[in-house]
C-alpha cells in the first residue's frame, strides 16, 4: 500500500485512481473493517472511526441506538484533515461507543484480524487498525480513551498514536469519557503517523479542554538519530506473557545498540490504573451517553409514555458492555458512594500522573508493553474483567493525559504481531516521534517480517 | 408561638446575547427549535464553551451585593432524564459557585431594616420547554442553554412580608444592573421558596418544604401563608412528623394551595460530578474591570433622594423599587420640576392614571419631559393644580404634547393679572353691597362667598391665591 507521505505527492487524477482502487479492495475484503464507504472532501483518503462526525455521514459509534442518525456538522479533526490535502473516506468499525478491547461489541459485527481472521483486531479502533494492516486504508483516524488506538495497532502490527490530552480537538468526537478521549492517527509507519498527527492537531476554541499553545510541525523534522534516555518499567514487563517479554528484551537490546541509554524503573501495580480508570471513565460515560434517549435523534423504541420511551429506547439501543459501563458509572456517582469511588479515584489519578512525571525527571521516554499478549481469538473473552486487564498498560497513559505511540516490534511463533509503546511527557510529541522513528529504524520490523509484500 | 423560617432560591435569566455554552442567540425566535445548534441540542461530539458575558453579569451582581467572587469557579453535571433536557444533565455549579457570601438589605413596614444573607449564586443552563397538545407532546429547545443565575439566600426571613421585600429588592437590583429582564410572567425571574416553622425560642430548624417555581410576588406571599397554616395545624394536631416531610411542592395558583410534587421515596439523586468538558472558569483582570462599573443602585438612590432632594424615605423607596420609575422621576427633576411636586405628580397622579389603563411606567403615553413642563407651569402659577390634572387627563387620551398650546386650547390659563381680577372683584362687591356691609359688620365667613363669586365670574381661571390676596385688600 502506498504510504501517506507518498500519496500526498500524487496528482488529483492519480488520487482518484487510488480512491477507486481502495474502494474496490475494501468492498471485497471480508474483515468487516469498514462499515460504510462514504466520501467527503478531496485528497488522500483517510479512513474515519465511526465516532468522529463527518458532515452528512451516518455516524453511529457502531451502536444500534444511533441508527438513522446523520451528522449535521463536522468534527474539527476532519476540518483540519481536509485543510492538509486529505479527505474522509469510509467509516471504520469499532466497539460500540468505543467501549471494548476487541471490536466485538459493534452493532455491525466483529472485525477480524488480518494476520489471523480467527482473532480479534483489538479495540476499540479495531476497524481502523485492521484496515491499515490489511492494506485497505492508507491511514486512519481512531480514538483512544484507555488504549483504543495503541492496543489494536499492536494487535494488527501497525503504528498507532495517542496525542497528549488537549492536543487534538475533541469537538465532533462522540464522547465516551471526556477527560480521557483523544483522536489520533493509525498509520503504516511512524512518519505517516506524524504527518496525520500534524494535520489534525491544534487549538480549537470549540473545545474548552483543548491546549492553547501551538508547537511546530513534527513530520518534516523527524530525527531518526536522536539519542535518548529510555525508562523501562520492570514490574510491568514481568506481568506480560513470554511473547511480549521476548519482544521487549530484544527491543531493549536493539535500542542500546542504537546508542540509547536504558534506565530501569518500577511503578505501582497496574491494578490501580484499572480500578481508577473504570470508575472515572464509566462516571463520565454514564452522563455522556444519557443524551441517547430517543427524543431528538437516532433510533426510538415504541412506547406508551415518556418514561417507557426512555426505558425502551435505551434498553433496546445499547449493547451489553455499554449498559454495564452506564450502570457502573451511575453507581459510582450515586449519593453515598461518590466520595468512596469518584473522589478517591480522582486522587489516585493525580498520584498516577505524579508517578509518571517522576520517571520523566530522569528519562526522555518510557518503553512499555501495549498489551500483555498478542491478539486473542474471536469470542474467547467471556469475563469482562479479563478484557479490562488487556488494557492494563495503556490506561495509565490516558489517566495521566500523556502522549504515547504503539509500534510493531516482532511477531510470535504464530505470526501474530507484538507492539510496544513509547510514552513521553505531556506535550512532548516531538521527542515521542523522534524516539519512535529511531526505534522503528533500530527494529526494522518491516524488513524483518517482510510486511510490505504481504 | 411559632416562628416562620424562609429561605429563597431565585432563578434569574441573564440577558446575554448568546446562550451560556454555545453561540445561539437568546432572543425571541419565531419558530420552535430554531435557536439551536449541535451543542444545545446535545448532538454526539458537541462541546460546551462558557459565555464570558454571563460570567461578567454574575460578577456585577456579586459586586452589587458585596459577595466574594471565586476566581476559579467550576461547573458540574446534574443528571436527570427529562425530554426538555437534551443532554439529560444540566451543567450547573454545585461544588464551586461563582459567588458566595453576599448581603441584601430590606426595608420593613415598621421603618426598620434587615440584612438577608446570600449564601451563594451559581451559573447554570436553563432547560427547553415541553408542550402538550392532546396525545402529542412537543419539545422546544430554543430556551435550552439560556444562562441562569440561581441566587440562594440563607434561611433569614421570618415572614411572607420579609420574603417579598427581599424578592423585590433582588428584582430591582438585577434590573438596575441590567443583567436580566426579570420579567416574572415570562419566567425570567422565578423562585423556589423553602418554608419551615419552629416553636418560638427553639434553635433547631423545623422540616423544610420547598415550593417550586413561583412567578409572582403575590403568589409567593400566598404560598407562604398556606404552608405556614398547614404546618402549624399539623404541629398543633400532633401530626407534624407525618404531614410535614422534606419534599418539593407545587403552588396551585387557582386554589391558593400547595401540593406534593413527588413522594419522599422517589427523592432524586442528581449524581453531581465535575463537568469534564470544561476547565475552571478563570476570572481575568479584563472581566473584573468589566464587572466593576456599577450603576447607581436602589440604596444609593434612596440616600440621594432623601438628602439632596429632601424626599420622604417612604416615597423614595416606592420610586426606586422600579428602575423605570426612578429614571422617570430623575428626568422630571432634571427638567426643572421641584422634587416634592415631582413625587406627587409621579406616584399619585400619573401612576394612578396608568394603573387604570393597566400600563407600566415605560408604557406611559406622557413622557417625563412633558410632565415636567406641566409641573413647572403649576409652580409658575400659569395653571392651577386642578387645571394640571385636566391637562394630564387630556394628554393621556390624546396625542397632543405641546403643554403651552394645550393650556391655551383648553383655556386653562389662570388670570393672575391684578387689574383683571380687581375689575371682577369690584363688580361683584358693587353687586353685593348688602353682603359687604354684613362682612364688615363681622360676618367673616362671607369671605368664602366672595371668593367663590370671583372664581365663578372668571370661569375658574383666576389664580385663587391672587383672588384671596386682592379681596382681602379691598375689604379691609
Amino acid at each position: 500500500m502506498i504510504t501517506l507521505k507518498e500519496a500526498l505527492t500524487k496528482s488529483k487524477e492519480e488520487l482518484s485512481e487510488i480512491v477507486a482502487d481502495l474502494e474496490s479492495k475494501a468492498k471485497q475484503s471480508d474483515l468487516n473493517a469498514y462499515v460504510g464507504f462514504e466520501k467527503s472532501g478531496e485528497g488522500v483518503p483517510i479512513l474515519i472511526k465511526d465516532n468522529i462526525q463527518v458532515k452528512g455521514w451516518p455516524v453511529t459509534s457502531a451502536s444500534k441506538i444511533l441508527q438513522g442518525y446523520i451528522a449535521p456538522y463536522e468534527a474539527t479533526a476532519i476540518v483540519n484533515l481536509k485543510k492538509h490535502g486529505m479527505m474522509a473516506f469510509g467509516r471504520a468499525n469499532m466497539d460500540e461507543f468505543a467501549m471494548g478491547s476487541t471490536t466485538e461489541s459493534s452493532f455491525y459485527g466483529p472485525t477480524k484480524n488480518p494476520h489471523d481472521p480467527t482473532r480479534v483486531p483489538g479495540g476499540s479502533s479495531g476497524g481502523s487498525a485492521a484496515a491499515v494492516a490489511a492494506g485497505i486504508a492508507i491511514a486512519a483516524l481512531g480514538s483512544d480513551t484507555g488504549g483504543s488506538i495503541r492496543q489494536p495497532a499492536a494487535y494488527c502490527g501497525v503504528v498507532g498514536m495517542k496525542p497528549t490530552y488537549g492536543r487534538v480537538s475533541r469537538y465532533g468526537l462522540a464522547a465516551y469519557a471526556s477527560s480521557l478521549d483523544q483522536i489520533g492517527p493509525i498509520a503504516q509507519n511512524v512518519e505517516d503517523a506524524a504527518i496525520l498527527y500534524d494535520a489534525i492537531k491544534g487549538h480549537d476554541p470549540k473545545d474548552s479542554t483543548s491546549a492553547e499553545f501551538e508547537y511546530e510541525s513534527i513530520a518534516d523534522r523527524l530525527d531518526r538519530n536522536a539519542k535518548m534516555t529510555i525508562a523501562v518499567i520492570d514490574n510491568y514487563v514481568e506481568e506480560a506473557d513470554a511473547d511480549v517479554r521476548n519482544a521487549f528484551e530484544e527491543t531493549v537490546r536493539r535500542l542500546k545498540e542504537a546508542g540509547h541509554r536504558i534506565v530501569h524503573k518500577t511503578m505501582k501495580n497496574t491494578k490501580y490504573d484499572i480500578a481508577t480508570y473504570y470508575i472515572l471513565a464509566t462516571a463520565e460515560a454514564a452522563t455522556n451517553l444519557a443524551r441517547y434517549d430517543g427524543i431528538r435523534y437516532g433510533r426510538r423504541a415504541a412506547a406508551n409514555n415518556t418514561q417507557e420511551l426512555f426505558f425502551n429506547t435505551r434498553s433496546e439501543g445499547f449493547g451489553e458492555e455499554v449498559k454495564r459501563r452506564i450502570l457502573l458509572g451511575n453507581f459510582v456517582l450515586s449519593s453515598g458512594y461518590y466520595d468512596a469511588y469518584y473522589v478517591k479515584a480522582q486522587k489516585v489519578r493525580h498520584l498516577i500522573r505524579d508517578a509518571y512525571n517522576a520517571v520523566f525527571e530522569e528519562a526522555d521516554v518510557i518503553l512499555s508493553p501495549v498489551a500483555p499478549s498478542v491478539a486473542p481469538k474471536l469470542g474467547s473473552i467471556h469475563d469482562p474483567l479479563e478484557m479490562y486487564k488487556s488494557d492494563m498498560y495503556t490506561l495509565g497513559v490516558n489517566l495521566a493525559g500523556l502522549p504515547a505511540i504503539s509500534l510493531p516490534v516482532a511477531k510470535n511463533a504464530e505470526g501474530m504481531p507484538v507492539g510496544l509503546q513509547l510514552i513521553a511527557k505531556a506535550f512532548d510529541e516531538k521527542r515521542l516521534f523522534d524516539a519512535a522513528a529511531s526505534m522503528e529504524k533500530a527494529i526494522a520490523y518491516h524488513d524483518t517480517y517482510n510486511e510490505r509484500e504481504r | 408561638m411559632f416562628e416562620t423560617v424562609i429561605g429563597l432560591e431565585v432563578h434569574v435569566q441573564l440577558n446575554t446575547k448568546t446562550k451560556l455554552f454555545c453561540s445561539c442567540p437568546t432572543s425571541f425566535a419565531e419558530h420552535q427549535n430554531s435557536n439551536t445548534c449541535p451543542t444545545c441540542l446535545a448532538l454526539p461530539g458537541a462541546l460546551p464553551v462558557v459565555n464570558k458575558e454571563a460570567a461578567i453579569k454574575a460578577m456585577r451582581f456579586a459586586n452589587a451585593i458585596e459577595a466574594q467572587i471565586d476566581e476559579a469557579s467550576r461547573f458540574d453535571r446534574k443528571s436527570y432524564f427529562y425530554p426538555d433536557s437534551p443532554s439529560a444533565y444540566q451543567i450547573t455549579q454545585f461544588y464551586a459557585p461563582i459567588l458566595r457570601d453576599g448581603k441584601v438589605t430590606i426595608d420593613l413596614a415598621d421603618g426598620t431594616q434587615k440584612t438577608i444573607r446570600v449564601t451563594e449564586a451559581h451559573l447554570e443552563a436553563d432547560a427547553g420547554k415541553n408542550m402538550h397538545e392532546g396525545a402529542v407532546s412537543k419539545v422546544d429547545l430554543n430556551r435550552a442553554g439560556t444562562p441562569l443565575l440561581e441566587i440562594v439566600s440563607a434561611p433569614d426571613m421570618r415572614s411572607a412580608d420579609e420574603a417579598v421585600a427581599y424578592l423585590k429588592k433582588l428584582h430591582a437590583t438585577v434590573r438596575y444592573l441590567d443583567i436580566s429582564d426579570a420579567n416574572m410572567q415570562e419566567g425570567s425571574f422565578r423562585c423556589d421558596v423553602n418554608i419551615s416553622i419552629r416553636p418560638k425560642g427553639q434553635e433547631a430548624f423545623g422540616t423544610r418544604v420547598e415550593v417550586k417555581n413561583i412567578n409572582s410576588f403575590r403568589f409567593v406571599a400566598q404560598a407562604i401563608a398556606y404552608e405556614v397554616q398547614r404546618q402549624t395545624e399539623a404541629y398543633e394536631d400532633g401530626v407534624y412528623e407525618q404531614e410535614v416531610v422534606q419534599e418539593t411542592r407545587l403552588f396551585d395558583v387557582n386554589k391558593g394551595v400547595t401540593r406534593s410534587m413527588r413522594g419522599k421515596e422517589e427523592a432524586a439523586d442528581y449524581r453531581y460530578f465535575p463537568e469534564p468538558d470544561l476547565r475552571p472558569l478563570i476570572v481575568t483582570e479584563e472581566m473584573k474591570a468589566a464587572a466593576r462599573e456599577l450603576p447607581e443602585l436602589p440604596d444609593q438612590k434612596v440616600a440621594r433622594y432623601t438628602s439632596e432632594w429632601k424626599i420622604k424615605r417612604d416615597d423614595a423607596l416606592v420610586i426606586v423599587a422600579d428602575k423605570n420609575l426612578a429614571n422617570y422621576f430623575e428626568t422630571l427633576v432634571a427638567e426643572g420640576a421641584a422634587p416634592k411636586q415631582a413625587v406627587t405628580w409621579l406616584t399619585s397622579e400619573l401612576t394612578g392614571r396608568l394603573n387604570k389603563l393597566s400600563k407600566s411606567i415605560e408604557e406611559s403615553p406622557v413622557e417625563a419631559t412633558t410632565l415636567a413642563t406641566l409641573i413647572k407651569r403649576i409652580e409658575e402659577g400659569v395653571i392651577s393644580g386642578k387645571g394640571g390634572k385636566e391637562l394630564l387627563d387630556h394628554m393621556m387620551e390624546n396625542n397632543e404634547r405641546d403643554v403651552d398650546a394645550l393650556i391655551e386650547k383648553l383655556g386653562l390659563e389662570q388670570v393672575s393679572d391684578d387689574g383683571a381680577i380687581l375689575a371682577m372683584i369690584d363688580e361683584i362687591l358693587a353687586d353685593n353691597e348688602d353682603k359687604v356691609a354684613e362682612y364688615k359688620a363681622g360676618k367673616e365667613k362671607l369671605f368664602g362667598f366672595f371668593v367663590g363669586q370671583v372664581m365663578k365670574a372668571s370661569k375658574g381661571s383666576a389664580n385663587p391665591g391672587k383672588v384671596n390676596q386682592l379681596l382681602k385688600e379691598r375689604l379691609s
